[in-house]
């Protein structure tokens, strides 16, 4: 087998307290093993890849990505959307169920993860929560776990009947996954396209208020009581795409009344606020919504202080003509598997100074705990080797044109990023080298 | 961070000659287009007829109009201009072509400026980055109607302080002047579109109306915007009082009691008597007599609903000159 030799890098690996600089040696897919600098003095490999000056961490996992395949493949495919997550320096991508059709059954998981797709990086998926995503009856949840599923989502919409949620909660519970929420209460967003407040009224936009994010949230965390109380079980619910403080605050006190919640963080959410809808920009539309500056600080100090469990992109390909029209009419989402890395070291590291190895670990090792992923977000000895080199104090800026993605819409085109991707290792394997 | 960009000295990416928003005009340039207004309703006929020979712009409409579409059509014509009007009932929009792909259509048929009213908010953005030419806001959803408040500022100019004070304004014109905007605020482009202008001429701007179609966000037009729920007390208080439509196209499951309405906000001669005897009343229309105004107030000496009228005339023909390049200082 092809064995790779990391030599003089910085391997930060959180799951492990690492931070220092480590030689890897990858065979056969793992993590062969991990020695002082010089270690491997002697030792033969194919292929040798000098680190010096770069982070080398765990492989960076997305438990959020739209890939549009089935059915949308004129805005993303599963080779195009993980060949952006490998320029990203993903190693593992999460992929939601609002394809065309829904993936709500065991044959449509199985298809989508069949090498077949051409995944460049390690697919999993979570598959609809109900039938068609329509919100009325559970879709099999042990039979989609057994085929691999890692969740259980909703996601364009919330999981909006209590007795679903509940269901779906406990269903999920013994299914040990967690059940993904897109905590938004479509009754109080119909017709909405940006985020409630002044700006709205200027720009004659309906918004969304901060309520109809916090109030599933809670309604949720409440279900998560009940049923400890009642079935003796410890329901996982994550929160995804959180763009409030209302909802964080929410969460934080879950969390320590110790219900089992999680939640992601987009990069969007921390590094821009509703101001970029600008002269209605539809590459600052998604679901939910840029918030005002102050919910934009809170995402950021819940990254910091811990509240927030991971990032998670939301990648949500669209094709140009597709975001080239009325704003109202345009549809929701932004790409952002190439620039979450450069935008969360550029935000949160060099403005807010988190360290280095809480970016990784919000990246990889917390990712993968959420979604149990067995062996991946960690570089120890026996490990999948899965690996980013990344340069930490490289100063670029975004180019859209030059994405692995097939759709352009994103609001990042031309921004400042800190950090860039040199190669990504997938189970061994090299699927990206700048 | 990104943040609010408003100054009318930002590069703008739209063709000179675009009147999206009233927030992107400077105060030199609503004195221009006043000047120009009040220049080319005095011109001899010939002479008007002859700015804009050869020159062709397009109306699209996809919400239905009388008075924009009329006099934009008849200021174009006045000046001279060829002009085409495209609306969504009777073209290739029924059949689901793209706003982007419309525009683009216009601009190769040989269209040079279009005048855009749309049902979303921000359409006519799209229309100027998509085609590159001069767009001239005719009303977008909830947004703004520019001419309307040009409109209305030269009749409040002409109404307050006399024709020959109609033709320039600066920073200070209007101070002292309280303007009352009363109705569906929430709904209205015109009150956006006022609301935005002319605290930037020196007036106060009250506006009015049930909580429901007047939420605390209105505050955020921008700094000389007040709100004041209760009309008598906005009444007492204004020089001009703008009354506006309960626009029910756009209510979208908003309950409204219309009896309690009318007893509250609705203009009638007893209400205008008693609190703002010499005040100027203007409504941008459409109205609906016996809802947000009497008739006896419509029709009555203190109204100048007519008038607004007729400005629309000479403000848009200004409008026309300034977008296809016709008129003289202007363009710098």
């Amino acid at each position: 087998m092809s064995d790779i030799l990391i030599l003089n890098g910085r391997l930060i690996d959180p799951a492990n307290h690492v931070d220092a600089n480590r030689d890897l040696l990858l065979r056969d897919g793992r993590v062969a093993a991990v020695e002082q600098p010089g270690g491997f003095r002697g030792v033969e490999a194919a292929e040798t890849i000098d680190a010096t000056g770069l982070v080398v961490a765990p492989g960076l996992i997305d438990v959020h990505v739209h890939l549009r395949e089935p059915g949308q493949t004129y805005k993303e495919s599963i080779a195009t959307g993980t060949a952006a997550a490998a320029a990203g320096g993903f190693t593992t991508v999460v992929a939601m169920p609002n394809t065309v059709p829904v993936n709500d059954t065991v044959a449509k998981l199985e298809w989508m993860l069949d090498a077949a797709r051409g995944s460049v990086v390690k697919l999993f998926a979570m598959p609809a929560a109900t039938v068609g995503s329509m919100g009325d009856a559970l879709t099999d949840f042990d039979g989609l776990r057994a085929a691999g599923a890692v969740g259980f989502t909703d996601d364009g919409k919330p999981v909006l009947e209590d007795d679903i949620m509940r269901a779906a909660l406990i269903a999920a519970a013994r299914a040990e996954v967690p059940v993904s929420q897109h905590a938004e209460d479509t009754r109080l967003t119909g017709g909405c396209s940006m985020n409630a407040g002044p700006m709205a009224f200027r720009l004659g936009l309906r918004g969304m208020p901060v309520e109809a994010e916090a109030r599933i949230v809670e309604r949720d965390i409440q279900l998560l009581r009940e049923i400890e109380r009642a079935e003796g079980l410890r329901p996982h619910l994550h929160v995804q795409h959180v763009s409030t403080a209302r909802a964080i605050n929410v969460i934080r006190k879950a969390k320590k009344e110790g219900l089992h919640v999680t939640c992601e963080i987009a990069p969007h959410h921390f590094a821009l606020n509703e101001a970029a809808v600008g002269d209605y920009d539809t590459h600052a539309k998604m679901n939910p919504p840029l918030r005002s500056e102050a919910d934009r600080t809170r995402m950021v100090e819940a990254l910091l202080d811990g509240t927030a469990d991971c990032i998670a992109t939301d990648h949500a390909p669209h094709a140009a003509f597709e975001k080239r029209q009325e704003f109202e009419r345009a549809p929701n989402g932004i790409t952002g598997l190439e620039t979450a890395l450069g935008l969360a070291l550029r935000v949160l590291h060099r403005e807010h100074g988190l360290p280095l190895s809480r970016i990784v670990e919000l990246m990889s090792a917390s990712p993968a705990a959420i979604t149990s992923l067995a062996g991946r977000g960690t570089l120890g000895s026996g490990q999948v080797a899965d690996v980013v080199l990344f340069d930490a104090g490289a100063e670029w800026s975004f180019d859209a044109n030059s994405s692995r993605s097939k759709s352009r819409n994103t609001p990042f085109d031309g921004a400042a990023m800190l950090g860039r991707v040199r190669s990504t290792i997938c189970e061994g394997r090299i699927v990206y080298r700048a | 961070m990104q943040s609010v960009s408003e100054s009318a000295t930002a590069q703008s990416p739209y063709a000179q000659g675009s009147l999206l928003s009233v927030a992107h005009l400077s105060v030199e340039e609503v004195s221009a287009i006043l000047g120009e207004a009040a220049r080319l309703e005095v011109l001899a006929p010939a002479e008007r007829s002859g700015i804009l020979r050869g020159r062709t712009a397009a109306l699209l409409f996809y919400e239905s109009s009388t008075r924009t579409r009329t006099s934009f059509e008849l200021a174009a014509k006045s000046l001279g201009a060829t002009t085409t009007l495209v609306s969504d009932k009777s073209s290739s929009i029924e059949k689901g072509e793209s706003l982007k792909d419309t525009g683009l259509t216009l601009r190769a048929l040989g269209a040079e400026c279009i005048i855009l009213r749309h049902p979303a908010s921000g359409a006519p953005f799209v229309l100027a980055r998509e085609t590159g030419l001069p767009v001239l806001n005719a009303g977008d959803g909830m947004h703004e109607h520019p001419s309307q408040a040009l409109l209305d500022l030269r009749t409040i100019l002409t109404r307050l302080f006399g024709a020959d004070s109609a033709s320039s304004v600066g920073e200070h014109t209007l101070d002292g002047v309280t303007i009352a905007i009363t109705g569906d605020i929430l709904h209205s482009r015109v009150a956006r579109s006022n609301a935005m202008l002319l605290p930037r001429l020196g007036a106060r701007v009250l506006l009015c109306g049930p909580t429901k179609l007047l939420p605390e966000d209105a505050l955020g037009l921008g700094p000389g915007v007040e709100i004041v729920h209760d009309f008598d007390r906005a009444l007492a208080q204004c020089q001009v009082a703008m009354m506006l439509r309960i626009q029910k196209e756009r209510l979208a499951g908003l309950e409204l009691d219309l009896g309690d309405y009318i007893h509250r906000y609705q203009l009638n001669g007893e209400r205008l008597a008693a609190f703002a005897p010499s005040a100027l009343v203007m409504h941008p229309g459409p109205m609906i007599r016996g809802m947000e105004i009497a008739d006896d107030v419509a029709d009555g000496p203190q109204s100048a609903i007519e008038e607004q009228v007729r400005h629309g005339l000479a403000v848009r023909s200004a409008l026309m000159a300034r977008a296809l390049g016709g008129s003289k200082g202007l363009r710098i």
